[in-house]
């Protein structure tokens, strides 16, 4: 029972890790909450059920083509709302995101409606059993597909140019355009990772629960964004780790009788480790600098 | 009286003007705490919210005496506050804001599950109380205190804060009590704009009250000029007025206020006034009144 209870957790866990990914990441460059990326996996979701409702895909192109359309769409609204803001102050860019993301709800509330839909069936359902265990294998899937995503994230943050570029642009965003790191490229290809791992979050879990709405990228996003700061927020593993933990808490808080505070589980544990620990678990202490 | 207004002012337009005048009072209180003191919040609500569900059961249940209910649920909003803001304004910058993101959430849950506020039902059948005059009114006070506020010694600690927390505790400013005591404040003034939006629309769900109500209120005021009160005022009428006249392009309506804010911010990075202030333009005027008599 508390094993299978570790699996839900784990796997509603692998998918708030891989949106808080895009947070985390976007933070750590730019310093900037970007709340539209909630809604870039909600756009991840619509484009993963056109793709299998009007072309007939299976999963791994359903979820190649999602990841490619919202690569294309968050670079594009990096492009056109955030990049001319880069000078400005910090709270216009929060804003600006603010707008961008009421734009993609409505935009796909306009084109879709309201109501939630359901996602057409691209993958079979088995149960599994180990032992006393059950999970299905969709499950499985969904903890396959995260941890492979995050392992290549890893890949190309640690070994390639622009992951190096990425951590020195992280470090320190003035000297390293000094160094001659082309900024707006970082920026762009930060952006194109993050949506790319959003929208395949959004195909998971579009499958996971069988129902894909406009609205679905925020209470989603929210939490994602609490798991980044769990994790502290800039801070790669970090993400993994809060996606996880923030995952767990919330499957255990239910089985332990506290379903209707359900959405509550995860702003009080993030209240609480923000006084403990302001900048999350994984985070470097600020300086107060004189 | 209300009769009079309703011969004059078409009973709709009377609730959009209301609505903006709620939500200006409410703005204020978001001024003072970012716009003047600098602290992020993302929460503000939340304390909307426990103003309104305070003053609503108030009435409708205890029969209290609207005024009486209306300062209750400030006072409650407030004393939230400053309970929240004891541990929390310790934290600066983007972690304030996401930590009062979080209350705001909790309070949102919180409300949908007591039996006191109806759950996620709502509350309804609240007495009609608020009426284009007394939120008038209050909406004067409350602009007459932030001016006061402003240009007193404790308004001018708090753009100290704002300016460089730690510079101003060498001076002797006791950063953390004013912090709190702004806090308290805004959120004072958040419970009142509760209370009357609560009397205005007879009708209060949890689900008004989450993050993006919170979002619009700072909107109001980043629009308008970070610590600017006429700018407060400008960006509170503009936003609200937006999605109203926004009305005959229907579904469109949200796409294109958002369309609209990001716009602004990119053309109108300072906000619509910002750096504006009633005294500079009442000098700048008394300056012009001077150089053309002279």
């Amino acid at each position: 029972m508390l094993l299978q209870q570790i699996i839900n957790g784990l796997t509603l866990g692998a998918t708030y890790a891989l949106i808080a990914l895009g947070y985390t990441m976007v933070y750590g460059i730019i310093q900037l909450i970007n709340f539209a990326h909630g809604d870039i996996y909600m756009i991840g979701a619509f484009i993963g059920v056109a793709a299998v409702a009007l072309f007939h895909q299976n999963f791994f192109l359903t979820l190649a083509t999602a990841m490619l359309a919202c690569v294309v769409l968050g670079m594009t609204i990096e492009r056109v709302a955030y990049r001319p803001l880069r000078r400005a102050p910090r709270l216009n860019l929060l804003i600006t995101t603010i707008g961008v993301s009421i734009f993609l709800e409505t935009f796909m509330t306009v084109l879709k409606g309201p109501q939630p839909t359901g996602f057409p069936p691209v993958l079979k359902n088995v149960t599994l059993r180990v032992g006393t265990l059950e999970f299905s294998s969709i499950q499985l899937v969904i903890l396959l597909v995260s941890v492979a995503l995050m392992v290549g994230l890893q890949f190309i943050v640690k070994y390639t140019k622009i992951g190096k570029a990425m951590r020195a642009a992280s470090e320190d965003y003035d000297t390293a355009s000094l160094m001659g790191i082309n900024i707006n490229r970082v920026i762009s290809f930060t952006f194109a990772i993050g949506s790319a791992l959003a929208a395949a979050g959004g195909v998971l879990v579009g499958i996971y629960f069988n129902s894909v709405s406009p609205y679905m990228g925020v209470t989603a996003g929210l939490k994602a964004f609490v798991a980044a700061v769990l994790g502290g927020i800039g801070n790669i593993p970090g993400a993994m780790l809060g996606g996880l933990l923030l995952g767990l808490a919330e499957v255990f808080g239910v089985a332990a009788g506290f379903s209707t505070y359900k959405d509550a589980i995860a702003f009080t544990l993030l209240i609480i480790i923000l006084l403990v620990r302001p900048t999350g678990l994984l985070g470097r202490p600020i300086q107060r600098k004189v | 009286m209300s009769q009079w207004l309703a011969s004059v002012i078409d009973p709709y337009y009377q609730q959009v003007l209301m609505l903006v005048g709620i939500y200006i009072i409410a703005a204020l209180g978001l001024n003072l705490i970012t716009g003047l003191c600098g602290q992020l919040t993302f929460g503000h609500a939340a304390f909307l919210s426990i103003g309104a569900y305070t003053a609503a059961i108030l009435t409708r249940d205890f029969h209290v005496p609207f005024l009486a209910s209306l300062i209750l649920g400030g006072l409650m909003a407030a004393l939230f506050g400053v309970l929240l803001g004891i541990p929390v304004l310790k934290l600066t910058g983007d972690y304030l804001g996401i930590a009062t993101l979080g209350f705001g959430e909790i309070v949102r849950v919180a409300f949908t599950n007591m039996k006191i506020t109806g759950g996620a039902i709502g509350l309804a059948a609240i007495p009609r109380a608020s009426n284009l005059i007394n939120v008038t009114i209050f909406v004067i006070l409350a602009v007459a205190a932030v001016v006061l506020l402003e240009n007193s010694r404790f308004g001018r600690a708090l753009k100290a804060i704002r300016e460089d927390e730690i510079a101003a505790e060498a001076m002797g400013i006791n950063a953390m009590r004013y912090k709190i005591q702004a806090f308290g404040i805004g959120c004072f003034l958040a419970g009142i704009s509760g209370g009357f939006y609560a009397h205005m629309l007879q009708y209060l769900n949890p689900n008004d009250f989450g993050f993006l109500k919170s979002f619009e209120i700072l909107n109001f005021v980043v629009l308008g000029g970070l610590g600017s009160i006429p700018g407060t005022i400008v960006g509170t009428t503009v936003l609200t007025l937006a999605p109203e006249f926004l009305r005959f392009v229907q579904e469109y309506r949200m796409m294109i206020y958002g369309l609209l804010l990001v716009l602004m911010m990119i053309f109108r990075p300072n906000g619509l006034l910002g750096g504006v202030n009633f005294r500079r333009l009442l000098r700048r005027r008394k300056q012009k009144a001077a150089a053309l008599s002279s």
